[in-house]
Formats: C-alpha cells, structure tokens, sequence
C-alpha cells in the first residue's frame, strides 16, 4: 500500500485532524444530504452553500472561526427562507433565489474588506476552497458540536420527513407539522453546508452534500438505504481525496500539494457517472430481457 | 332528506338545520361551512352529512371548490363559518385516511410501495422505524387487500398512476380510520384503470367498514358505487341520492340558471346552454366545448 500512503501520512498531525473533521463533515453532508435530495432541495442547498461565502468573510472580518460565519449566516438564511415561503416549490424556489442574490452581495463586500484591510493572507482561497490541512485541532469539538444536531434532527424526524416529501398534504393529514418539519430540515442543511466549507469551501460544499446522495439514490431501494450508502460514499470521497492530496506534494508542477478539494469533488463526481453507467446498462438488460 | 328554506337563495336538498343536528351514525357532519379565499367566497353555507360506511361523491367542475373543502375537513384550511364534526372531532387531522390528488415522486426516488404504506401506518412519529414482524405483517396484509402485493417492492415513481393510486388508498387505510377522504383519485387515469380503482374501492371500504368522500369532475365512473352525492357549484351544495340531487330542477337551482340534464349511451351529462353552443358542466371531462357544437359529444350536435 506504500504506492497510495506516501512516507509519513499515518504520523502527521495536519492529516489526524483534517481526517477527523473531514470524516465527521463528509458522515453529516451524507446523511442530511440524502433528505436534501429526496425533498428536492438541492436548489436550496446550493444557495445555503453561496451564503456560507457571507458568513466565512464575515467571520474572518470579526476575527472568529470561519466555521461560525458559515453556520450562524446558514441559519440565519435557512430562518429567512422559511419565513418569506419556501411551503411551495415555486416560492420555494423564488425565496431562496432572492435570499441567496442578497447575501451573496454582503459576501462580495466582506471578502473585498477581508483581502484590503486585514493581514490575513488567501482568506478567500480559504473560504471559496477550504484548508483542512491547516485547520486547528481546537475546531474538532466545534464541528462535532455541529454536526450532532444536525444528525439528530434528520435521525429523529425521518418518518415525517419522508412523508413530507411524498406529500405535504398526505403528511399534514397525518397530524405532521410540515411547516416546523421543513424548517428544521433547512436548519439541518445549513449546519451540514457548514461542516462541509470547512472540509472543501463554500463554493464546492453543495458537491460532498448533493454527490454521494444523487449516486446514493441512484444504486440504493430504500431511504433508509440511501441515507447509509450516501454517508458511507461521502466519507470514503473524502478520506481518500485527503491520501490524494497528501501523495500530491510530490506531483508537478510545483511539488507543493494539490487542494484536497479538487481530489474530493472530483472523486464523487466519478463515482456519480460509473452509477449513472451502471444504472444505464442495468436498464439496457432488462429491456433486452423484457423484449 | 332535510330540506333548509333561505330567504335570499332558493333552498337546496341536503342543507341542513341548526348546529346540533348531528346523528348518532354520523362520521362526518358539514354544517353551514363557507371559505373564503382572496377575497372570493369558494364555499358559502355548505352542509352536508357522511353516515357509517356510506360512499359519497363530491362532484364538481374544476374549481367548484371539492378541495378547499376536503382541506377544510382534514384540518389544513381554516372555515370563515360554519362548523365542522368528524367523528365528535372540531377536524379530521389524524384520525382520517387522505388519498391527495398529486404525489411527489420522480422514477429516481429509492422509495418502494411497501414504503409509502409503511408511512401511513406510523409516517407522523419520530425515529427511525423499527423492523418488527407485526408492522411487516400488516403492510403486506394492506397491499394484498388493494392487489399490489405484485409491485410492493418497486420504486413508487415507477409505477402506472393506477398502481400509485392503489399504493396511496393502502396508505391511506393501513391506520385503519374510519372515514377516507379521496382527492380525485380517478384524474389522470383511463377509463379501466379508473373502473378497477372504484371497484377496489367499493370492495375495501364495504370490507373495512369505512366511510368514504370522494372527490371527482367526472361523476360516471363513480355512479354505480355511490351511495349518495354532494354536487358543488358556484360555491354552494346540494346533497342526497344521485336521483334526488342530477335533476334539472335542483342543479338549475345550484347553478343560479338552466341547465340540462342529460342520459347519453348510459352516461350523465348536465349541460348548460352558451350562445349558439353548449358547455358540458358535468359528466364527461372531454367534451367542454362553448359555441362549439362540433365538438360535442356523440349524439349530442345540434
């Protein structure tokens, strides 16, 4: 195995912490992920993912962790868009475009401040890309402390979740609070965008939260499937984008490490077109079995 | 069939007395019941009752108002008057069966039919679903009752929209309540499918001893089966046995002006007269056709 873990992987203490908050990052994006897709809110987790950009630049501004900004701004925006009516794919749609319009312009003027009038060197490389090779082993309790919750709220309402999703009405009827159900569901997504800017940046953490769940749903039968196969995906993406971009500081051109993002989201996308192959050539059979 | 006389409005069969007039076998009491939406009034004064293990329609054309007032039953829409029992309950919120008209699911979806009936057995508690034998036990005793044991393991947004229909009324009964509300369940589907879905639905609620309302704008298909009708038009009702209520007399009464009542190769059609044409109000979803004779149905060209 000495061809994939170069000399002194297992002994570095960057890859120990960038393989914890990573695993944990990449187990949440999975499994809140899965319920992202299945509700059909891609659309929102991907503008949940362009306000964490607002929230890491606010947060490099006030001289705390990015990790913060990208939540307490997610939150924030996750509050906004319930309130201005997301109950209907079409509102959904159009709060979520005007929220994200609006954030994503304090985003540009914050990031402008953090790179004129802070010392801080590659903030927005920072932000946009992530650094797990340079984050503090002090940032691990506060990732655990994100991700339990957003766990927990998928975990615990799973059944109304699904049934939600199926049917708002069908759910209601049920006694289900659909409104509070969705609204805890987007507070979820936004804690898992969160933990996913640490890992790959603001900019592709809707990949390791939307890409293991679309291949997850693809090759699985059952949500609870799903859900499982997706976290499992989005871990191993992740820990093997981290060997990766470990290996790298020995590529070319320059010997200095590609980012662990690249090797990340390039890792899932891969695995989502061999499920896409494979999904078309199981339908191919059974055509042909069926004619 | 108690007849309510009004003043400013012709009296229509089935509106009933004062608040109270609920009867013991009762599961379902609409009493003067108006919603108003947006500043129009969808449902004015609407009564009508649901007895134990009656099929009733609810018929109208589209926008009559059937959904607002199946909302209305089930909790999700607030009544500006009037007043409502189900089952001794102010609303049906979890304690009836709600077939909706739409679902959503798309082919990609991992959610299987034994799934979807699985979620109406216990879709409103939290944690995960345990596996236990009883609840398998009882999915699948729902899905062979509708006749789809044969698809159960199947994603839903696979299935034709006769099967997803079959797969919600399983969802729908599987906690066994004891009125079913149906929100056009027949749209969408050709007439075979749509004939083995009423038959389904007669035989499983005779079985389970439910009280059913559903929902339709073509009311032919559910003819046979129906034990009574409520007729919805320019937001008011009119409730009784099919005889009583698809005259010329009670829907030109509804309506506010005239309109024909038709029998065509065994089929009702009720039509009203628009310029030198017709427009077919109720009975056959095809065949609207304003000023348009050549378009009329067969039999009916002027």
């Amino acid at each position: 195995m000495s061809w994939l873990f170069k000399p002194g992987f297992f002994a570095s203490s960057p890859v120990h912490v960038a393989l914890v908050i990573g695993g944990i990052a990449a187990l949440v994006c999975g499994v809140v992920g899965a319920f992202t897709v299945l509700r059909g809110q891609s659309y929102s987790g991907h503008a949940l993912a362009d306000l964490a950009v607002t929230g890491g630049s606010a947060s490099f501004l006030s001289g705390i962790s990015p990790l913060w900004g990208f939540a307490g701004m997610g939150v924030l925006a996750a509050g906004v868009m319930d309130m201005i009516g997301i109950r209907r794919a079409r509102g959904r749609d159009l709060a979520t475009g005007i929220v994200r319009g609006a954030g994503l312009g304090f985003g540009a003027l914050f990031l402008y401040w953090d790179t004129t009038h802070t010392s801080a060197t590659g903030v927005a490389i920072t932000i946009l890309f992530g650094s797990m090779f340079t984050t503090s082993t002090s940032v691990i309790p506060l990732v655990a402390g994100f991700g339990v919750p957003a766990l927990a709220i998928i975990l615990v309402l799973y059944r109304p979740l699904l049934l939600s999703s199926v049917s708002a009405d069908a759910a209601a009827a049920r006694g289900v609070r659909v409104r509070l159900t969705g609204l805890l569901c987007l507070v979820a997504i936004a804690l898992a965008v969160s933990l996913a800017a640490i890992t790959v940046g603001a900019i592709l953490s809707t990949a390791l939260l939307v890409g293991p769940a679309a291949i997850a749903l693809r090759v699985t039968n059952t949500p609870a499937r799903a859900t499982v196969v997706a976290a499992l995906i989005a871990v191993l993406a992740t820990w093997l984008g981290i060997v990766l971009a470990y290996d790298s500081f020995s590529w070319p051109p320059s010997h200095d490490g590609w980012p662990v993002s690249f090797f990340i989201v390039t890792l899932i996308f891969l695995a989502f077109v061999g499920a896409q192959l494979l999904g078309r050539g199981r339908r191919n059979a059974l055509t042909a079995s069926a004619g | 069939m108690a007849v309510k006389m009004a003043t400013s409005k012709p009296a229509l069969p089935g509106e009933t007395g004062p608040p109270g007039a609920e009867t013991p076998g009762d599961v379902l009491e609409v009493d003067g019941v108006s919603v108003r939406l947006a500043g129009r009034l969808v449902l004015d004064d609407v009564s009508f009752s649901v007895r134990r293990g009656e099929f009733v329609g609810l018929i109208g054309a589209n926008g009559a108002g059937k959904t607002t007032l199946l909302r209305v039953i089930l909790g999700l829409q607030q009544a500006t008057g009037g007043r409502l029992s189900v089952s001794g309950r102010p609303s049906g919120r979890g304690v009836v069966g709600y077939v909706p008209q739409k679902i959503q699911l798309d082919p990609d979806m991992p959610v299987r039919a034994r799934d979807l009936v699985g979620l109406g057995l216990d879709g409103q508690r939290l944690g995960l679903p345990l596996p236990s034998r009883r609840r398998r036990e009882q999915i699948d005793a729902m899905l062979e009752a509708v006749d789809a044991t044969r698809f159960a393991n199947q994603r839903v947004g696979n299935l034709s929209g006769g099967e997803q229909q079959r797969i919600m009324i399983a969802h729908a009964l599987i906690s066994q309540p004891r009125l079913l509300l149906l929100d056009e369940p027949l749209a969408n589907l050709d007439i075979r499918s749509a004939q083995e879905i009423v038959a389904l639905l007669a035989r499983i609620t005779r079985e389970h001893g439910v009280s059913v309302l559903i929902s339709a704008h073509e009311m032919n298909p559910l003819l046979p089966v129906l034990d009574r009708i409520v007729y919805l038009a320019s937001g008011r009702a009119a409730s009784g046995t099919t005889d009583e209520i698809i005259t010329e007399d009670v829907l030109s009464r509804l309506y506010g002006y005239h309109v024909d009542v038709l029998q065509v190769h065994g089929r009702v059609l009720v039509i009203a007269h628009a310029g030198d044409g017709f427009e077919v109000l109720a009975g056959d979803e095809s065949a609207a056709a304003p000023g348009h004779p050549d378009h009329a149905p067969a039999g009916l060209e002027q």
